[in-house]
């Protein structure tokens, strides 16, 4: 619950919003392994707040709020359950894994609900939404709307689609799923670690959407992913040994902790130009108290620390000037070795360009628009290695192109006002 | 797979998914025929392996298997406008490769995915078999 004014807010109206963001995925989880129907599950649940928001304002707050919205979603799934059976409907039901349901010996549902301790199976939650066999772009949307209760409407402003297109890629992946037989359960051992980089992968994309410009006049999504990183946070105290949950935790912590800094006045904000005051210090700490820890890895895990290394890099210099560029255009150079990607390549370039200077940036960045057809910050780097190095000429062209393949507002904006300075200081 | 709404819940009753499972020859498993002796014989054996770890699965079962002939001596029929064309060969090219199946009782697709690893390197094709009844 991101968006709600708090001024009008009842103590209801607060114990349901905490309720909300610490209950959610647990509520979500039980309901699903012990009704072993997808389709029902979250709706129930929704259904379930939106009762509590009318009546706990009245009837007072329960004593176990969660174990009052689970009876109230279970007694919402039982009847659509009756309804079904009256219309004498056959409905495939989700596999759910013997081996590793908790509730096994669960007593009666509605006293266990209002027990103190209703279970908890987001971890397999995670596993399933985040399952090789499922598309890669709906996996992340599944995971932010089973497991954190994000709306499909935020869903679908953070991966820039519309709603019932992004509405549409959940149904059908809840669908695939429950047809296709993915269980909800442990996978096996030797399994563990490739599943756990899949759902790091996820959890990385959701969070890059929301850093992602996309066209159209909103710059970034940060709040959305707040998400993602809220996500990871709840993956690490799932998983708190696994590698790369660790590090992928310590990035986003590290990334999103300069949120307030990017953009200001509706403008892109450098990081060399952020207000380092308005960083998250908290976070910061957080983040960097996670890549201590961090050994050398292989795969993704790697991957994921080397990005975490140069995001503190950058999270713990108190000024632009202080950073230690050479140490992270090594790391650059290590994750390009280690991905071979391009993007990689570009981002070491500026490393590159920052530690010996804006021509042996400029050196690294041949070839990059062919692998990076389209991209418009190939053009924007170039342009602004040019016009350190002295070439007005280089710079002018190069930010045109890049004004021209830019499709968000806001950096088009930024990129015309530094083409602007340039033909300002030749005059 | 399917099961009245009623039973939602009833952890008693074992779900089982009927899978078809298509293996082709393409990427690093040549087509079987061109295996020699040995490479046949090593691959035979990874099959009878998959078999009996089948078996020994709960909630697994092989319900028919087979290895089919090669694409050159498939038939494809096309009907449009209720115009039925018999054709030489498979439907598309890559289709040319498959070399057999099996269909197979199975818990769920995790456990399914496991039993494949212990196959020949085919590329591998995983479908429910969706229950009408």
């Amino acid at each position: 619950m991101t968006s709600r004014s708090d001024r009008s807010q009842t103590w209801a109206d607060q114990v349901l919003a905490d309720t909300f963001r610490s209950d959610w995925g647990r509520l979500v989880s039980v309901l699903v392994s012990r009704s072993r129907r997808l389709d029902l599950a979250e709706d129930a649940l929704s259904e379930a707040f939106a009762r509590a928001a009318s009546r706990w304002a009245v009837d007072g707050v329960p004593a176990n709020p969660s174990g009052w919205l689970y009876v109230t979603a279970h007694r919402h799934i039982l009847g659509r359950l009756r309804a079904e059976e009256v219309a004498g409907r056959k409905v495939p039901l989700l596999v759910v894994n013997p081996m590793t349901d908790p509730h096994e010996n669960a007593g009666d549902d509605l006293a266990d609900g209002l027990g103190a301790d209703i279970g908890d199976d987001r971890l397999q939650l995670i596993l399933l939404c985040c399952h090789p066999a499922l598309p890669r772009e709906s996996r992340p949307a599944l995971a932010l709307r089973l497991v954190m209760g994000t709306s499909t409407d935020q869903i679908a402003r953070l991966f820039l689609v519309p709603t019932p297109t992004m509405a549409a890629r959940i149904t059908r992946a809840k669908k695939k799923i429950v047809a296709a037989g993915i269980p909800l359960g442990a996978p096996v051992e030797h399994e563990l670690r490739s599943r756990l980089d899949e759902v790091c992968r996820t959890v990385y994309l959701a969070f890059t959407a929301g850093y992602t410009p996309g066209a159209g006049p909103d710059l970034l999504q940060a709040d959305l992913a707040g998400d993602a990183v809220r996500l990871a946070a709840l993956l690490h105290d799932l998983v708190p040994d696994a590698p790369p949950v660790r590090a992928l935790l310590a990035l986003l912590l590290l990334q999103h902790s300069r949120r307030d800094a990017r953009v200001s006045g509706g403008k892109l904000v450098t990081l060399d130009e952020q207000d380092r005051d308005s960083w998250h210090r908290d976070e910061i700490a957080a983040g960097l108290g996670l890549v201590v820890g961090l050994e050398p890895d292989h795969g993704y895990a790697e991957e994921l620390r080397l990005q975490a290394l140069i995001a503190a890099e950058h999270a713990r210099t108190s000024t632009a000037k202080a950073t230690d560029w050479a140490r992270i255009a090594a790391y650059y150079a290590d994750l390009e070795e280690l991905t071979g990607s391009a993007v990689v390549r570009l981002n070491r370039a500026v490393a590159v360009a920052e530690a010996d200077g804006p021509a042996a940036g400029l050196e690294l960045l041949a070839g990059l628009e062919e692998e990076l057809h389209g991209n418009h910050r190939v053009a924007a780097v170039r342009a602004d290695l040019a016009r350190r190095a002295g070439n007005a000429e280089l710079a002018e062209t190069a930010y045109r192109e890049a004004i021209e393949l830019c499709e968000n507002d806001v950096e088009r904006v930024h990129l015309r006002d530094r083409l602007d300075s340039l033909t300002s200081t030749d005059r | 797979m399917v099961l009245s709404a009623t039973d939602a819940g009833d952890e008693s009753e074992e779900i089982a998914v009927k899978y078809f499972v298509l293996l082709a020859g393409y990427g690093e498993m040549p087509l079987w025929d061109q295996l020699d002796a040995e490479e046949q014989e090593a691959g035979m054996a990874k099959h009878a392996e998959f078999d009996k770890e089948c078996a020994n699965r709960a909630g697994v079962e092989i319900v028919s298997a087979e290895a089919l002939d090669d694409g050159s001596m498939a038939t494809t029929l096309r009907t449009r406008g209720g115009e039925m064309t018999v054709t030489d060969g498979p439907f598309a090219e890559a289709t040319e490769q498959i070399g057999g199946y099996y269909l197979l009782d199975a818990p769920d697709l995790d456990t399914v995915i496991d039993l494949c690893r212990m196959l020949p390197a085919y590329d591998i094709e995983i479908r429910p078999v969706p229950d009408m009844g």
